[in-house]
């Protein structure tokens, strides 16, 4: 691309608070921003070893998210332990078909795409890909938009479970997979925080920025 | 409408319109282009004014730069305020109740997360009482600590801090999301069970309308550049 210069390339650094572009040398002190008052980096310090050490918890505990019980109802005549994927199956069968593609959408699709997104996003900027940047910047956004609807389960969860005290009557209780669930959502925002997009950019410009 | 950026570093001197304190808009002139970093892929550009209601995007990875919002301040504060009474009407009144044969319940929203609590699911619990009531009304109070004085001509002291705050909060506040976990339960209850919506149920529907319109009018970029004390002609210690 012709007459693209990065700010950085120009020893120029933007505040991640309040974005005023200022002056800083590469070798210097720690600089501070003149409006805000903020630490001046060039790029998130630490962005891929953070977001790589979150995205692996992240994949572990979506282990046990959807292996352990999410979900115990019972009442009088029956008695139900739900994974998240048998819930969504069960909301299948019984006819709220909408609800179920719902929360599978948000409870299943959401997490998987988000982690997968994140792992090809640190593959490519530690092989300094320079192929498709917008595409691959265009994803990150989409990752961070999308990725707190995944609360939706525990929502619900924590809703029916402190409502449906009924005794003998009726009970739904919280099981543990929502506590590893909530962790994944959790870890998997933390994670495309510390991701900086920018770094996707850098390969085009022939040049490291690293603090 | 997106307004393209032109690329370049010289410092241009452009005629710059702003509004006055009392509407009228002047004409400011001397005031360099100033200089932008692409938040998404740090493109260097320079600012241009732009009409209102019009949004300036990045030259080449298309992320929003900043928007020219109409009356950013003033309809960003009447949307907090608003918010600001719904939220206390959503956790005051119960979500919804039901009933099994005369045996009646209602929850409100912080009953349920210290009936959560009381199960033990204590990281849980915390978790939606973080994301679903003290961020939104961190938030609302930030907004408002911070844009009522604006409004009246003075400057919030410690802006900066509040300012950060309010950006690192964003993303945990999930009304919107609550909201939709509201709607899952209580079709999930009519099954089984007689519902009765209660007032909550409702709040937090204008609440969610309430903080998108907030979140789509306010600008940060604004802000900092109204308190920014170089341009109001004072120095920083």
């Amino acid at each position: 691309m012709k007459g693209t210069t990065s700010a950085a390339a120009r020893g120029l650094c933007s505040c991640h608070v309040c974005r005023l572009v200022s002056r800083k040398s590469r070798f210097s002190e720690p600089a501070h921003c003149p409006r805000c008052g903020a630490t001046l980096h060039f790029r998130k310090p630490g962005s891929l070893q953070r977001c790589w050490a979150l995205v692996i918890a992240s994949y572990i505990l979506y282990i046990p998210a959807n292996t352990l019980v999410m979900m115990e109802t019972g009442s009088l005549l029956t008695y139900r332990r739900d994974t998240i994927v048998s819930g969504v199956a069960h909301l299948w069968k019984t006819g709220s078909w909408l609800i179920a593609v719902i929360v599978f959408i948000a409870s299943v699709a959401i997490p998987l795409l988000k982690l997968f997104s994140l792992t090809l996003l640190l593959f490519s900027v530690q092989r300094r890909s320079a192929s498709r940047p917008r595409q691959r910047t265009r994803l990150y956004r989409m990752v961070e938009l999308v990725g707190r609807w995944s609360m939706l389960d525990i929502y619900v969860v924590t809703l029916l479970a402190a409502l449906v005290q009924l005794g003998s009557m009726a009970t739904v209780k919280a099981g543990p997979a929502a506590v590893a669930f909530g962790s994944v959502v959790v870890l998997t925002m933390f994670a495309t925080m510390e991701f900086d997009p920018r770094l996707i950019w850098d390969p085009l410009q022939k040049e490291e920025f690293h603090d | 409408m997106i307004c393209l950026l032109l690329p370049g570093l010289h410092h241009l001197r452009r005629l710059r319109a702003v509004r006055s304190a009392e509407g009228a808009i002047l004409p400011m002139v001397d005031r360099p282009a100033q200089l932008i970093a692409c938040h998404d892929c740090d493109l260097l550009q320079r600012d241009i004014p732009l009409n209102p209601g019009c949004t300036a995007s990045c030259r080449r990875c298309g992320a929003v730069l900043y928007r020219n919002a109409t009356d950013s301040v003033d309809r960003t504060l009447a949307y907090t305020l608003a918010a600001g009474m719904l939220f206390l009407g959503a956790n005051l009144f119960p979500v919804f109740s039901i009933q099994v044969q005369g045996d009646r319940s209602a929850i409100t929203l912080f009953g349920a997360v210290l009936s959560l609590w009381e199960q033990g699911m204590k990281s849980i619990s915390l978790l939606v009482f973080i994301t679903a009531i003290f961020v939104p009304a961190l938030e609302l109070l930030s907004l408002t600590y911070l844009l009522l004085p604006i409004r009246l001509g003075l400057v919030p002291p410690g802006y900066s801090r509040f300012m950060r705050t309010l950006q690192f909060i964003e993303p945990w506040g999930m009304v919107e999301v609550l909201m939709l976990g509201m709607l899952v339960s209580l079709v999930k209850l009519t099954n089984n069970f007689k519902v009765i919506p209660g007032m909550a149920l409702w709040s937090f529907g204008v609440l969610t309308l309430l903080l998108a319109a907030a979140a789509a009018s306010f600008s940060a970029r604004d802000v900092w550049e109204r308190l920014d004390p170089r341009s109001r002609g004072e120095t920083k210690p």
